[in-house]
């Protein structure tokens, strides 16, 4: 018995004569035409939307043609063996690591071409947390979640201030806000990054293994902030390997390997007994390891 | 030679210790000020001015500071000299002691670009990611972010800068300079005493050095992040 598996099938080769984009499906890139967005097409915009993203390093393809698209609200998990470029997928689209090809299209509005400036701007729409926090050392919490409001929105001390501990509060950090990064454990430190990308009211936010680096007791103080989060509305795309979380929480897995998602679908269906999937085989390795 | 005799000759060479100090400083800063620069845009800027940049530091770190010295004042200085002689009717007589302040500050700037590059690489790349990805420019998360965390890690290293670069101002006594070492040697040409008085200069340099080490230790416990790295 077979299970009705979606397999993400590889994207129409739209151009194949395009000698400059080998992986652009979705938006054919010329300079100096107009723009296609994905706000032109009848169907009314995802609110994030990844075409066609390839990106290369040296000759290894790290993405090959990675399509995905978000809705607010949803809740997406990307699963995978490491090497698999779940973390490069995330980068770029974020476009901290521009991707080589594709494109990313936030509220239909295409990130490829956007000036620097913009992709300022495109970025702090999209709150992205690391695996290793990357808290700013020098400063205490408060001002690691108030430094990007007040240069980067520009708002005064006082402002940033209230809403740092606002947001501080709401990971339950509020009477740590004067200490350092050094001296907070793992879980606090994540937690101060979750408020610190809150703070600048993302529509997306992209969590990279959010808990790999903690000591497993502190794991579950970050899964609940993230749990409140998607309760919330929080629209997120989430590389994790804490498979029991993610599949009581999730709608949709998105399993990637070799720079490509091989299957997606809902939990229930890639991770049932007897299911064959390559998500389900995975998943049981990964409990084996990890104790059930 | 008396003792009083001993007092006026030490008390003059004391008075050269102003000209060291404020050779140092001009050069210390004047080659931060260059350093810096050249530290984050060999890591964040273009490659091609990375290039003209580390052919900066080659050079600089690659001249005897006496022949930098000689080229600033000899070369430089004195072609500067005469064209504002010859353009602008201008009688600039340019100082011995503003050229010895320009070449160690040169010198100091490569060597110190170095010190900051290698304190910038030292953080983890996830700094400047996690900047960028809150919406700051690349100059931004640099001047907000990396900078000041480098320069944190960086005064143990500029602590021996400055240390090599207080007897590095030596040379500038061969441009006639009134530091310590041009006054020392006058006053040991003049008596014949020379052991007396080169061990005096040797002790103000050892008290110079002290001095300007302690300090930097100071800076380094005053801005230390709470929590991170060593207790001392």
């Amino acid at each position: 018995m077979t299970a009705q598996l979606q397999k993400a099938t590889a994207p129409p080769a739209g151009r194949p004569g395009d000698p400059e984009r080998p992986g652009a499906t979705c938006t054919p890139y010329a300079p100096g035409a107009p723009p296609v967005t994905a706000a032109a097409s009848p169907a009314p915009p995802h609110l994030l939307e990844a075409c066609g993203i390839t990106k290369t390093m040296g000759d290894k393809i790290l993405l090959h043609e990675v399509s995905l698209t978000l809705d607010r609200g949803d809740l997406k998990v990307l699963i995978g063996p490491s090497g698999g470029g779940k973390s490069t997928l995330l980068q770029c689209i974020h476009f901290l690591n521009p991707p080589d090809g594709g494109d990313v299209f936030l509220d239909g509005e295409s990130a490829r071409d956007m000036s620097r400036m913009n992709i300022c701007l495109f970025r702090r729409e999209i709150g992205m947390i690391f695996q290793d926090f990357n808290l700013f050392d020098h400063l205490t919490a408060r001002d690691n979640v108030a430094v990007a409001l007040r240069r980067v929105k520009g708002w005064a001390k006082r402002e940033a201030y209230d809403r740092a501990m606002a947001e501080l509060d709401r990971v339950g950090l509020a009477s740590r806000a004067d200490l350092y990064p050094a001296q907070l454990s793992g879980g606090q430190k994540q937690r101060v990054s979750i408020a610190r990308a809150l703070a600048m009211d993302p529509k997306v936010m992209l969590l990279d293994e959010p808990t790999s680096a903690l000591d497993p007791e502190l794991i579950g103080e970050v899964l609940k902030v993230i749990q409140d989060l998607h309760e919330g509305g929080m629209t997120m795309l989430m590389v994790t390997h804490q498979v029991g979380f993610a599949r009581h929480m999730t709608k949709e897995f998105l399993f990637m390997e070799s720079g490509r998602i091989t299957e997606s679908g809902s939990p229930e269906e890639l991770l049932r007994d007897g299911s064959g999937s390559r998500t389900s085989d995975f998943c049981s390795k990964l409990s084996e390891i990890q104790g059930g | 030679m008396d003792l009083v005799e001993y007092l006026k000759a030490a008390l003059y060479i004391l008075q050269g210790t102003g000209y060291t100090a404020a050779l140092i400083l001009g050069a210390m800063s004047l080659g931060f000020a260059i350093g810096l620069p050249i530290a984050s845009l060999e890591i964040y800027g273009p490659r091609w001015i990375a290039r003209i940049l580390s052919l900066y530091v080659w050079f600089f770190r690659g001249i005897p500071i006496l022949v930098l010295l000689f080229l600033v004042y000899f070369g430089i200085y004195s072609a500067i000299e005469r064209i504002a002689m010859a353009h602008f009717g201008l009688r600039l007589e340019l100082s011995p002691f503003s050229a010895s302040l320009v070449a160690l500050g040169l010198a100091s700037g490569a060597y110190q670009s170095q010190i900051f590059r290698g304190a910038i690489l030292s953080l983890p790349r996830g700094q400047f990611l996690a900047a960028t990805a809150l919406g700051f420019t690349a100059r931004q998360a640099v001047f907000r972010v990396v900078i000041p965390q480098a320069l944190r890690i960086s005064i143990p290293a500029w602590s021996n800068e400055y240390s090599i670069l207080l007897k590095d101002s030596a040379v500038a006594y061969m441009l006639g300079t009134l530091e310590i070492m041009a006054r020392t040697k006058f006053m040991a040409a003049y008596t014949y005493k020379h052991i007396p008085f080169y061990v005096f200069a040797g002790l103000l340099y050892f008290t110079l050095t002290w001095l300007g080490v302690k300090g930097l230790k100071a800076l380094e416990r005053r801005t230390r992040i709470p929590g991170l790295g060593h207790e001392f």
